[in-house]
């Protein structure tokens, strides 16, 4: 990790995981998502993420399509995961 | 793993101080930070942690770093390579001095995680700076004094810009079974023995493993490098689920 510019350019959702684990208190991006669009099933830390500090947006590695939304207001934090069918948290190794 | 094992032990994140107690100058843009942070709950190797700056206005500016020490190491280290736009490296890379406090939170990630329960063979691949999250994981594998058979190869523009060069020398002179293979894009000094090019597949192919040894594979660096590789390797025919990527985002990004 270090500083990168805000661009259009995807991170690895492995770059969400602070953000995520204000939320979650399970590491996210070693869990399995399922794409609602195309099945494909992949940790969350391999999808497309879109976004900085503030919020992200998380898209199937495999067909583009939003798997999870993520924003962070002052008023508080939206989640939205109608492109997910389900998420798999594995149990932890060792 | 037991029948009994709790899904990931859950953990909330929180703000900790860390204490700068030693700065080493890795290269002309890029420095090491040793640091106290009391109640550091331990770390894998390639997690990262979010740092937070906070002005005398109130004005916060945060961004993540890799962890550069291996989970067996006294002191927590960061190494952070300085970003003339940046907001946050500047100061990091720049102005920070032995006694320094920032606000950390960590250790954050699974995804991108080596450890020697996972065995190999280990198969990394970094760009500049992204040789930080593998250089945790190539200390620890040296801490454990386990002799999975690992290869790294590593891209960097110059000579004085390889980060952690005497003791990446040091580790491949244990001859333990790892093998490093140093290219320089930009210039090379007179005698260079190393690549001469940017990471390529031919590279990829002669210092890498054989798909059929199913090495487990980091690749940490800018994103055209990172796709790169990783498509490489692919068409290599090693298996996408035994690839995981790390981008810093565009070559040369600013920020």
């Amino acid at each position: 990790m270090s500083e990168h510019a805000d661009t259009n350019a995807p991170l690895d959702g492995n770059s969400a995981a602070g953000l995520l684990h204000e939320l979650f208190a399970v590491d996210l991006t070693s869990a399995n998502v399922t794409c609602v669009g195309c099945g494909t099933v992949a940790e969350i830390g391999r999808e497309r993420a879109y976004g900085g500090a503030m919020g992200v947006v998380l898209r199937c590695v495999h067909c583009e399509a939003v798997v999870l939304r993520m924003v962070r207001t002052p008023a508080g934090c939206w989640l939205e995961m109608l492109g997910a069918r389900n998420l798999f948290v594995p149990a932890v190794e060792g | 793993m037991p029948a009994t094992e709790a899904v990931a032990a859950p953990r909330r994140l929180e703000w900790l101080t860390a204490t700068v107690t030693d700065v080493i100058v890795e290269t002309p843009r890029v420095k090491s930070l040793v640091q106290d942070v009391p109640r550091w709950p331990g770390h894998r190797p390639g997690q990262h942690v979010d740092v937070r700056l906070t002005g005398e206005d109130g004005y916060q500016a945060q961004r993540s770093y890799s962890i550069a020490s291996a989970p067996e190491a006294a002191h927590l280290t960061l190494t952070v390579e300085r970003i003339e736009e940046g907001e946050v490296s500047p100061y990091l890379a720049g102005e920070v001095r032995p006694g320094d406090q920032f606000e950390l939170r960590g250790p954050i990630g699974g995804y991108f995680v080596w450890t020697v329960a996972a065995q190999g063979p280990l198969f990394l691949i970094a760009g500049g700076s992204g040789i930080v999250p593998l250089m945790a994981m190539l200390r620890h594998r040296a801490a454990a004094s386990v002799a999975v058979p690992a290869r790294l190869i590593y891209s960097s523009r110059t000579f004085g810009d390889i980060i952690y060069r005497d003791e990446l020398d040091r580790l491949m002179a244990r001859r333990d079974g790892l093998e490093i293979v140093h290219t320089l894009t930009r210039s090379q000094p007179a005698g260079w023995s190393g690549g001469m090019r940017r990471i390529d597949r031919e590279m990829v192919a002669s210092a890498g493993f054989p798909s059929s040894q199913r090495p487990r594979t980091f690749i940490c660096g800018p994103t055209q490098l990172v796709e790169y590789a990783a498509s490489t390797l692919q068409e290599l025919g090693h298996e996408a689920s035994l690839i995981k990527t790390e981008r810093f985002g565009p070559t040369g990004g600013v920020g």
